[in-house]
C-alpha cells in the first residue's frame, strides 16, 4: 500500500481545477427480467428467481421486455435525450463466474438515447450536467467471496453466486465530462445523483435505491492545473453506495490526485474503489490492463426501432418532473429557495405535500417534518420517509392543534406514541390521555394550589402586574405536563386575583 | 416386416400407421432393430434410448386408439442431433465439456417433434459444437458414411445423415451454418434442407454462431422433408429473430413437384477448377433434366460468392468465441482443477483446455482475434460488408430467376482422416453452401446421382429467396421424380448393403 499525501481541500482547489463524468446504473422496477420471464424481487432466497435464459443455459435465447424499454425510453425523455430510430444490443465480452454467458448484453456505438442534460443546483447557482448517452443491458449476478481479508475474489476461500439479479434490467446514464464547477465540484457531483434520483424516482421506473443496490454512481475525476487546456488523466472510482459517498469520493479523488501531482507524480489511469468506512479510494485495477471486450452487434437479438408515435405516447405519459415540480409547490407554498432545498435534501418533499393533501396546512406539513421528525431520524441516523410515521398522521396532529384538543407540547408526546408503534395518533392521544384541560373544575383546583405555593407572585399580580402571571401559567403548565390550556388558565388566574 | 418397414419412407409409416396397418411401436421398434444391427459400424448416435422411445410410440398407438385426431407424421421415427436440447436425454453437441449433461428444458424443434408426435429414437453425433463438415470433431468418434464406411458422412450433421442413409431412421433433424444440413445430404444421397434463417427455431440449439444457425429436415425424399420442416417451423415467440410469419407450403410444393415456364439460373462462379469431374457431370445431367421438364436454364454470375468462404470464417468463429464462451466448468457440464487451491480463472482455463477439441479451439481463437480491437473493422466489420454484397448478389439473381442451382459440394465423400490435418481443405466443402447462409434464404439438397469416378453420391443444391421455402421443394420434387424415373427407384436403393 503505497503511502498517500493528501492535499488540504482548498489548497487544491487554488492550484487545479477538477473535471468530472459519471456512470450511473440504474435498476428497472420491471416485474420480469430483461430477456426471460424470472420475477425480479428483492432479496428472494438465492438461485430462485432463474431460469434456462438468465442461467444462460446453452441454447437458450433472450427475448427483449418492451417494458424495460418503455422504461429507459421514459428515463430518455425526462433527461432532455433524443431516442434514436434505429439501435442494436451488443455483446460485451469478458469472463466472469457472476456473468451466466460470459458475455454481458449491452449497447455499444449504438445507444437507444443520447445528447440530454440535467440541470442542477448547488448554493442557488444552476449547473447544466450534458449527458451523453443512456444506455440498455442486464445486470450481472451477485458474487459473494467468503474468506480471505478483502471480500473480493483474490484471495477468498470461495465464493458463492447468486443468480437472481443477473438479467434484470439495468440503464446505464453516462454524463459528458462536467467542467468549471472549481470547488463545487464535489456538490455537483452529489447535486447530479440527487436530481438523478429524484427524476428517475418521479418517472417512475425503479425505485432507485442506493443501499440496495438499485442505483450505483462510479465517478471519473481528473484535475488540472489552473488555466491549462488540456485535461487530466482521470481515475474511476466505483463503489460509490450513497449521496454522500459521491460527494465525498469526488473531494478524496481532487485531494488525492493533487497529492501525486504536487509530487510531480503521474495519475494512473484506473478503476478505484471507495472505502465507505474511511471516506477514501484505493487503487483497483490499472486500465493500461484493462480488458478488451470485443464488443460485436448481439445476433440473437433484432435491431430496436421504436416508433416516433411510441416514443410520443411515452413522453405524454411523464409524470411533472421535479425542477417543475418545485417552482410549482414554491408558489403555492411560498417558500424561499433554502427552505425548498433543505426540504429537497432532507427527502421531504413527497411526504410534506402528501401532508398537505391530507388537509394539513403547508406551514404546519413543513414545520413537523423539517423540524419534529427530520430531528428524530437523524438521531436514529434513519431516512425521514422511513419513520413509522405517516403523511396522513402528519396531518392528523395538526388538525389536532389547529383545533385546540391538543398543543404543540402534547403533539411532540402524540408522535412519540405513533413512533413508537402505540397505534394512530388518535389511539395514542386516548391511550395516554393527552388532552388539553381546559375545563374550569379541574383548571381550578390546580390554580388554587398554584396561588397558594406562590403568594408572593399572587400578590403582584393582584396589585396590578398581569404580566406576572406568566410565571403562574408556567407552574399550572407544569403542574399539568403540558395538558392545562395556557390561554384559559392564564384567563381564570387573572379572574380569581383582581376580580 | 422388419426389413421392409426401415426401407419405407416417413409418408408411407404415416399412411401405414394412420391405417392401422402397422402400430407406431412396429414401426419403432423395427428401427431400433435396425439399430442395434448396423450401429457398430455406422455410429451415427451417441445415445440410442429404446424404452423411450418405444414409451413414445405406445402413446401415439394409445392416443390414435382413443380416436384423436394426430399429426400427419405421428408414430413415425425420428433421429435428433444432438444439439438440440432435450429433457429426457443427454445433449452435448458432441463435446467432452458437455459429456452427461441433461437440459433441464427442451428446445422448440424438440417440443414440436413431440407435439407432432414423433418418435425421437436417439440423438446423432456430430462435429463438436457443429464446427466441422466431416463428423470427425466429434469427441465420441467419427460417423460412417453408410455408402463407404471409410468415407465421411458430411457434417455436421453427419449423424443424422449417417442414421437416414443406413435406415436407422427414415428422418432426422440437422442443423446448417455453412452447409451442415445439405453437404451430410449430398455424400450421403439424401434430401437435406436449409430453410430460410428465422424459418425455424434456435430456441435450445447450442449455438455455433447465431446469425446463421438454422435448423432443417433431413430425409430419404423430398416430401418427406417437407412433412419435417412444416412439422417442427414456425414462429416462435422464445427466439427473437424467428420470422413472424407462416410457414412457406412446402408439403404442397413437394407434391406439385413442376417447373415448367420456371427460370432456373446456373451460379457461373460455381463450377470448374477444384470440382471433381463426376460432380460436374451429374450437375450438367440434372440441368438439362430441368430443361426437359420445361424450366428456362440461364447462367447467372454471383460475383461476390467468392468471398462468402473467407467472410464466413470471419463471421462464424467470432459469433463462435462468444457463444461458446459460457462452457467454463462454474454452471454445468466438465469442471477441470477443482481441487480448492485454484482459482475460478484457473479452473475455467484448465476446463476450457480440455473440454474443447482442436477445431473448436481453433475458430474461438479466430474468433477472439477477429472481434479484438484495433482488428475489428478490418476483420468483422469486413466481413459484414462482404456479407451484404453476396445478400444483394442474391437479391440481382432472383431478379433474373427463379431459383438459383449448383453442385451442393465440389466433391463427393471423401475418406475418413483425409483431410483432417487440412482444414483449408475441409473448408472447403461448404464452398457452395455457405452464400445461402450469409443472406439467410432457403436452399436444398437433392441427390442427383452418382459420380462416375468412386460411384458416390452427389448433390445439387438448389436456392430461393427469403421465405421461397416451397419453391426449392418444388423444383427438388421434380428433379427427384425424373431422375428416379431414369434410375428406376430411389438413389439409395444403390447403395451397398450393410
Amino acid at each position: 500500500m503505497s503511502t498517500e499525501t493528501l492535499v488540504p481541500y482548498d489548497e487544491a482547489l487554488a492550484r487545479y481545477e477538477p473535471v468530472l463524468g459519471i456512470e450511473t446504473h440504474i435498476e428497472l422496477g420491471t416485474k420480469t427480467k430483461m430477456f426471460c420471464g424470472c420475477a425480479t424481487e428483492f432479496g428472494a432466497e438465492p438461485n430462485t428467481q432463474v431460469c434456462p435464459v438468465c442461467l444462460g443455459m446453452p441454447g437458450a435465447l433472450p427475448v427483449t421486455n418492451r417494458s424495460a424499454i418503455e422504461g429507459i425510453i421514459k428515463i430518455g425523455l425526462a433527461l432532455n435525450c433524443s431516442i434514436v430510430e434505429w439501435c442494436r444490443f451488443a455483446r460485451k465480452n469478458y469472463f466472469y463466474p457472476d456473468m451466466p454467458k460470459n458475455f454481458q448484453i449491452s449497447q455499444y456505438d449504438e445507444p437507444l438515447c443520447v445528447d440530454g442534460y440535467l440541470d442542477v443546483e448547488v448554493d442557488g447557482e444552476t449547473y447544466r450536467v450534458e449527458i451523453e448517452r443512456v444506455h440498455m443491458e442486464e445486470d450481472t449476478g451477485k458474487s459473494l467471496h467468503v474468506g480471505g481479508a478483502t471480500g473480493r475474489i483474490h484471495g477468498a476461500d470461495f465464493s458463492l453466486v447468486d443468480y437472481n439479479r443477473a438479467g434484470i434490467p439495468l440503464v446505464e446514464i453516462v454524463t459528458k465530462p462536467i467542467v468549471a464547477t472549481g470547488d463545487k465540484a464535489p456538490l455537483v457531483a452529489r447535486a447530479y445523483a440527487t436530481e438523478l434520483r429524484e427524476l428517475v424516482r418521479a418517472v417512475g421506473v425503479s425505485d432507485v435505491r442506493m443501499e440496495q443496490g438499485s442505483m450505483r454512481c462510479d465517478v471519473n475525476v481528473s484535475l488540472m492545473p489552473k488555466g491549462a487546456s488540456e485535461w487530466g488523466t482521470r481515475t474511476e472510482t466505483k463503489n460509490v453506495n450513497s449521496l454522500r459517498s459521491v460527494e465525498r469520493a469526488v473531494r478524496f479523488e481532487i485531494e488525492r490526485q493533487a497529492g501525486v501531482l504536487d509530487a510531480g507524480g503521474k495519475v494512473i489511469q484506473e478503476t478505484r474503489h471507495f472505502q465507505e468506512g474511511t471516506g477514501t479510494t484505493t487503487s483497483g485495477r490499472s486500465k493500461e490492463e484493462a480488458q478488451d471486450y470485443r464488443y460485436f452487434p448481439e445476433p440473437d437479438l433484432v435491431p430496436m426501432a421504436p416508433s416516433r408515435e411510441w416514443v410520443e405516447q411515452l413522453r405524454a405519459s411523464l409524470p411533472e418532473l421535479p425542477a417543475a415540480r418545485r417552482r410549482r409547490v414554491q408558489g403555492e407554498w411560498g417558500v424561499a429557495d433554502k427552505e425548498l432545498q433543505d426540504i429537497v435534501n432532507a427527502g421531504a418533499l413527497d411526504l410534506i405535500e402528501e401532508t398537505v393533501r391530507a388537509g394539513a396546512e403547508p406551514a404546519a406539513a413543513r414545520k413537523w417534518w423539517m423540524n419534529e421528525l427530520s430531528r428524530r431520524a437523524t438521531e436514529q441516523g434513519a431516512e425521514l420517509a422511513s419513520l413509522p410515521v405517516t403523511p396522513a398522521d402528519v396531518a392528523r396532529v395538526s388538525a389536532l392543534v389547529a383545533e385546540g384538543s391538543i398543543n404543540d407540547k402534547l403533539a411532540r408526546q402524540v408522535f412519540d406514541g405513533v413512533l413508537a408503534g402505540e397505534g394512530t395518533p388518535d389511539e395514542v392521544v386516548e391511550k395516554r390521555g393527552l388532552k388539553v384541560v381546559s375545563d374550569e373544575g379541574q383548571l381550578g383546583s390546580v390554580i388554587d394550589e398554584v396561588i397558594a405555593a406562590n403568594p408572593d407572585i399572587a400578590d403582584k399580580v393582584r396589585g396590578g402586574k398581569v404580566a406576572a402571571a406568566g410565571a403562574l401559567v408556567g407552574a399550572v403548565m407544569k403542574a399539568t405536563r403540558g395538558q392545562a390550556d395556557a390561554g384559559r388558565a392564564r384567563e381564570l388566574i387573572i379572574e380569581k386575583l383582581t376580580s | 416386416m422388419s426389413a421392409d418397414i426401415i426401407k419405407k419412407s416417413a409418408a408411407e409409416l404415416a399412411g401405414l400407421i394412420s391405417s392401422g396397418e402397422a402400430s407406431a411401436v412396429e414401426v419403432t421398434q423395427a428401427h431400433l432393430d435396425r439399430i442395434a444391427a448396423v450401429e457398430d459400424s455406422v455410429k451415427a448416435f451417441t445415445h440410442v434410448d429404446p424404452e423411450t422411445a418405444l414409451a413414445q410410440a405406445r402413446t401415439v398407438d394409445e392416443r390414435r386408439a382413443a380416436g384423436e385426431a394426430l399429426g400427419p407424421l405421428a408414430g413415425v421415427p425420428i433421429a435428433h442431433k444432438d444439439v438440440f436440447t432435450t429433457i429426457d436425454m443427454p445433449t452435448t453437441a458432441s463435446s467432452k465439456i458437455l459429456e452427461g449433461w441433461r437440459p433441464p428444458y427442451d428446445a422448440t424443434v424438440t417440443r414440436r417433434l413431440r407435439e407432432a408426435g414423433l418418435v425421437i429414437l436417439g440423438k446423432t453425433n456430430m462435429d463438436e459444437f457443429a464446427m466441422g463438415s466431416s463428423t470427425e470433431n466429434s469427441a465420441f468418434g467419427p460417423t460412417h458414411n453408410p455408402w463407404d464406411l471409410n468415407k465421411i458422412p458430411g457434417g455436421s450433421s453427419g449423424g443424422s445423415s449417417a442414421a437416414v442413409a443406413a435406415y436407422e431412421a427414415p428422418l432426422a433433424t440437422g442443423t446448417d451454418t455453412g452447409g451442415s444440413i445439405r453437404q451430410p445430404a449430398a455424400v450421403t444421397g439424401l434430401v437435406g434442407m436449409k430453410p430460410t434463417y428465422g424459418g425455424s427455431s434456435r430456441y435450445g440449439l447450442i449455438a455455433f454462431a447465431s446469425s446463421l444457425d438454422t435448423p432443417g429436415p433431413l430425409a430419404r425424399t423430398v416430401l418427406d422433408a417437407a412433412l419435417l420442416h412444416e412439422a417442427f417451423s414456425g414462429h416462435d415467440p422464445m427466439d427473437s429473430t424467428s420470422i413472424d410469419q407462416p410457414v412457406p407450403p412446402v408439403v404442397e410444393a413437394a407434391r406439385r413437384a413442376e417447373v415448367g415456364g420456371l427460370r432456373v439460373g446456373v451460379v457461373k462462379e460455381f463450377g470448374g477448377e477444384g470440382y471433381q469431374p463426376g460432380v460436374l457431370a451429374r450437375f450438367h445431367e440434372a440441368v438439362e433434366v430441368l430443361e426437359s421438364l420445361g424450366a428456362k436454364v440461364v447462367e447467372v454470375s454471383c460475383p461476390h460468392f467468392t468471398y462468402a468462404l473467407p467472410a464466413y470464417y470471419l463471421i462464424a468463429p467470432s459469433e463462435c468465441s462468444s457463444n461458446l464462451a459460457r462452457f467454463d466448468g462454474m454452471r454445468y457440464g466438465l469442471r477441470v482443477g477443482d481441487d480448492e487451491t485454484r482459482s475460478a480463472e484457473e479452473v475455467m482455463a484448465l476446463t476450457r483446455a480440455e473440454g474443447f477439441g482442436p477445431e473448436v479451439k481453433r475458430r474461438i481463437m479466430l474468433g477472439t482475434y477477429a472481434l479484438s480491437s484495433g482488428y475489428y473493422d478490418a476483420y468483422y466489420g469486413k466481413a459484414q460488408q462482404v456479407r451484404t454484397l453476396i445478400a444483394r448478389d442474391f437479391d440481382a439473381a432472383f431478379e433474373q430467376v427463379d431459383v438459383l442451382i449448383s453442385p451442393t459440394t465440389p466433391t463427393t465423400a471423401f475418406a475418413i482422416g483425409e483431410r483432417a490435418d487440412d482444414p483449408m481443405a475441409m473448408y472447403l466443402a461448404d464452398l457452395c453452401t455457405i452464400p445461402s447462409n450469409l443472406a439467410g434464404n432457403a436452399a436444398i439438397s437433392v441427390p442427383c446421382g452418382l459420380a462416375d469416378e468412386d460411384s458416390l453420391p452427389v448433390g445439387l443444391q438448389i436456392m430461393a429467396p427469403v421465405l421461397a421455402d416451397d419453391r426449392v421443394y418444388r423444383v427438388g420434387a421434380a428433379v427427384e421424380r425424373a431422375l428416379q424415373d431414369r434410375w428406376g427407384g430411389p438413389l439409395l436403393a444403390k447403395a451397398p448393403e450393410l
